[in-house]
């Protein structure tokens, strides 16, 4: 959920989409501003955090990447838990990854919080030759179903930023609180840390 | 599917969860799998409609019980001691990342036909009105003992070697009756039968100085915490943990038939007409129905009702221990009450457990004295489960099968299950040394 101090929010953001679609490589382009070619499926990488300035406030994204759970359909209602906003990635150079992202866009619809931000991005434009989804005829699914949409590359950088950036303009600035705020155990007092660390 | 997996565990309850995660994050390669097409087996938490389903069939909830969502109902309900072992794994693991807690508002327990505030410590005991005047100076002075004595300090044990002393003879000394007895014992010491008077006090007098550490801890009236959402956040958040770490997991999957070689060691799991290779499996008893043998069962009740316990200083979160012997009963019978605070259910809602050990074939009768303290109720479902344990011989088959959750049933044994299980199938044992007095809360 978002939720504001100090013109500051907090908003937990969630990827979906096939296997392959480039959802860690968005994140770590956004994130880390980096590249892998052969970037390895998910593990190890419970969520991350960053944090963009938009006019009026600064955002500080939680990202959960999926991970194992959605490849066979069965990510646990946790996952959307409390999400403000979620990114539904599919790669222009497969149509089979497009329907799933339909899939994913109607889990949400029917699972997710109404408020929700949700962002349609077709990944991997730099293929344009090996392309078989059309930019037109996602942007018409995307309008349709209240979302917005825009064409991606991990590897070029192209509009990966604009993304986050657009879905932070959208947060709804005034959330009611959450109902009862609970408690988060730690080991050691509160501090951000972004990646995973665990049973070191 | 048809590739090969170090383990693969079926079902996805709290014990099948954690076991999952601590074997992922090991480097193992798992596949998990659950026949139905939600997470956490016995141990889910259910919206409305779906236990209505459960225990109603065609039935509908009625619309004055409000939005289905709103209700996480624990199929499993327990609180989690703040200083007990599921914290300690949780610290351990980092799922608390995962997780919002929150402290349960009371800890109370019947006694002489009424519910009373547990008292914890010197302090508490002289207020409370369990006791007589003279017998409120004696507990103070056993209370102050069990607080001032350190294991490794023999001044302060009094010349007392409590490795020996038997408790009731720890407790002949200070001259405490019965009657406080039974709420020490049962509702402070969390003994769920009387064979601890006859063993050694040290047991006794650390699960009080738990208790006492517990209950300082987050300054909640009680020594319990428990997750926002209910308890069925927390097979999800180990889940999570073990996919993080290239766990796999499929759910809905019928049948999920263990295949076993001509030595009857296993070699895969089979659902759908698609096997996965496999070198172990873990389970919980239902998949592997002929290795296991039934312990007892579990009666219980579930209601909802529009007011929290009577009795209770309108607790919002609360339990209540029915020790044995007050009820005339050979085993404790407990109260559970969450609500709206635990965002278990809507505002002026309370979800409220009975529960105990099965004695006889009749849940509503035998569950009335527990009952009988709610007040009244706009729904309750009655129900029993049979529980089980293993009797394979996991060297010989590899398969890996947790014990029932009992009714009675606290983490503490949940956890126990689950470090042993972990130490069979890898040779290793699970250091939970994680420094408990560094932790503290976040508020979010
Ligand atoms: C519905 C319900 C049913 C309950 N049923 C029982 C019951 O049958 N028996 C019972 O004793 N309590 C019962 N309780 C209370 C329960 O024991 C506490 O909730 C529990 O101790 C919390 O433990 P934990 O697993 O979080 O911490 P624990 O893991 O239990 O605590 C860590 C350490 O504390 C010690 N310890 C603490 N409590 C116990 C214990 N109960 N038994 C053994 N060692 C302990 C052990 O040394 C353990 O290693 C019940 C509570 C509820 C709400
Ligand atoms: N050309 C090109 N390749 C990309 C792009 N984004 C990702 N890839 C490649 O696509 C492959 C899969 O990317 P991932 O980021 O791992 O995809 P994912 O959706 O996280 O996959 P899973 O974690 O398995 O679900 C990797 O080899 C990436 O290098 C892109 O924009 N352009
Ligand atoms: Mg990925």
């Amino acid at each position: 959920m978002a939720t504001i101090g100090h013109n500051n929010l907090n908003a937990k953001l969630v990827l979906l989409g096939d296997m392959g679609a480039g959802k860690s490589s968005l994140v770590l382009r956004f994130v880390k501003g980096q590249f892998l070619e052969f970037q390895e499926s998910t593990i190890g990488a419970a969520f991350f955090s960053q944090t963009l300035a938009v006019n009026d406030a600064t955002v500080k994204f939680e990202i959960w990447d999926t991970a194992g759970q959605e490849r066979y359909h069965s990510l646990a209602p946790m996952y959307y838990r409390g999400a403000a906003a979620a990114i539904i990635v599919y790669d222009i150079t497969s149509s089979d990854s497009f329907s799933r992202a339909k899939k994913w866009v109607q889990e949400l619809q029917k699972q997710g919080n109404p408020n929700m931000v949700m962002a349609l991005t077709g990944n991997k434009a730099d293929l344009e030759d090996k392309r078989k989804v059309t930019a037109e005829e996602a942007r018409v699914y995307a309008e349709e179903n209240g979302l917005f949409f825009m064409e991606t590359s991990a590897k070029s950088a192209a509009n990966v930023n604009e993304v986050f950036y657009e879905i932070a303009k959208r947060l709804p600035r005034a959330q009611p609180a959450q109902s009862p705020a609970g408690m988060v155990l730690v080991d050691r007092p509160a501090e951000g840390s972004s990646a995973a660390s665990c049973c070191s | 599917m048809d590739e090969e997996y170090d383990v693969i565990v079926l079902g996805t309850g709290l014990k099948e969860c954690i076991l999952s995660g601590l074997l992922s994050v090991d480097g193992l390669k798992v596949l998990h799998m659950d026949r139905n097409d939600y997470y956490g087996g016995e141990s889910t938490s259910l919206n409305l409609i779906q236990l209505w389903k459960k225990f109603r069939g065609d039935d509908k909830p009625p619309p004055h019980l409000g939005s289905s969502k709103d209700y996480n109902i624990d199929m499993n309900p327990k609180f989690i001691m703040a200083n007990g072992m599921l914290v300690r794994v949780l610290i351990h693991t980092d799922v608390t990342k995962y997780l919002y807690f929150k402290a349960v508002d009371g800890s109370f327990v019947f006694n002489k036909a009424k519910v009373h505030k547990v008292p914890s410590n010197d302090m508490e005991a002289l207020k409370s009105p369990l006791m007589g005047i003279f017998e409120k100076r004696r507990a103070r002075k056993f209370f102050i003992y069990v607080q001032d004595y350190n294991e490794s300090d023999p001044k302060t044990h009094d010349g007392l070697d409590l490795t020996r002393v038997t408790t009731k003879e720890l407790i002949a000394k200070f001259g405490l009756d019965d009657n406080t007895v039974d709420f020490i014992g049962h509702a402070l010491a969390l003994h769920r039968d009387d064979r601890y008077l006859n063993e050694p006090a040290l047991d006794t007098v650390k699960r009080m100085k738990l208790y006492a550490e517990s209950l300082a801890r987050f300054q909640g009236g009680s020594p319990y915490i428990y997750p926002l959402y209910g308890l069925g956040e927390l097979p999800q958040a180990f889940a999570r943990l073990s996919a993080v770490y290239g766990g796999t997991y499929m759910l809905n999957k019928p049948e999920c038939k263990v295949e076993f070689d001509a030595d009857g060691k296993v070699i895969g799991v089979t659902s759908e007409g698609e096997t996965a290779k496999c070198k172990k499996v873990v389970c919980d008893p239902s998949y592997l129905p002929g290795k296991v043998r039934k312990v007892g069962k579990v009666a219980r009740a579930i209601a909802i009702m529009s007011h929290p316990i009577p009795s209770t200083n309108d607790s919002q979160s609360v339990q209540v221990i029915l020790p044995q012997k007050q009820l005339g009963r050979k085993s404790d019978m407990y109260l559970f009450c969450c609500s709206y605070s635990h965002n278990v259910c809507p505002k002026g809602k309370y979800i409220a457990f009975v529960s105990t050990e099965a004695e006889t074939d009749q849940p509503a009768i035998e569950l009335k004295p527990g009952i009988d303290l709610l007040g009244p109720v706009e729904e309750i479902f009655f129900d029993m489960y049979d529980r089980f344990e293993p009797v394979n011989e996991p060297t010989l088959d590899n398969c890996f099968i947790s014990t029932s959750y009992d009714a009675t049933t606290h983490f503490e044994s949940t956890v126990v299950d689950v470090l042993n299980m972990y130490t069979l199938i890898t040779g290793k044992v699970l250091d939970l040394s994680v420094d408990l007095s560094a932790a503290s809360a976040a508020e979010e």
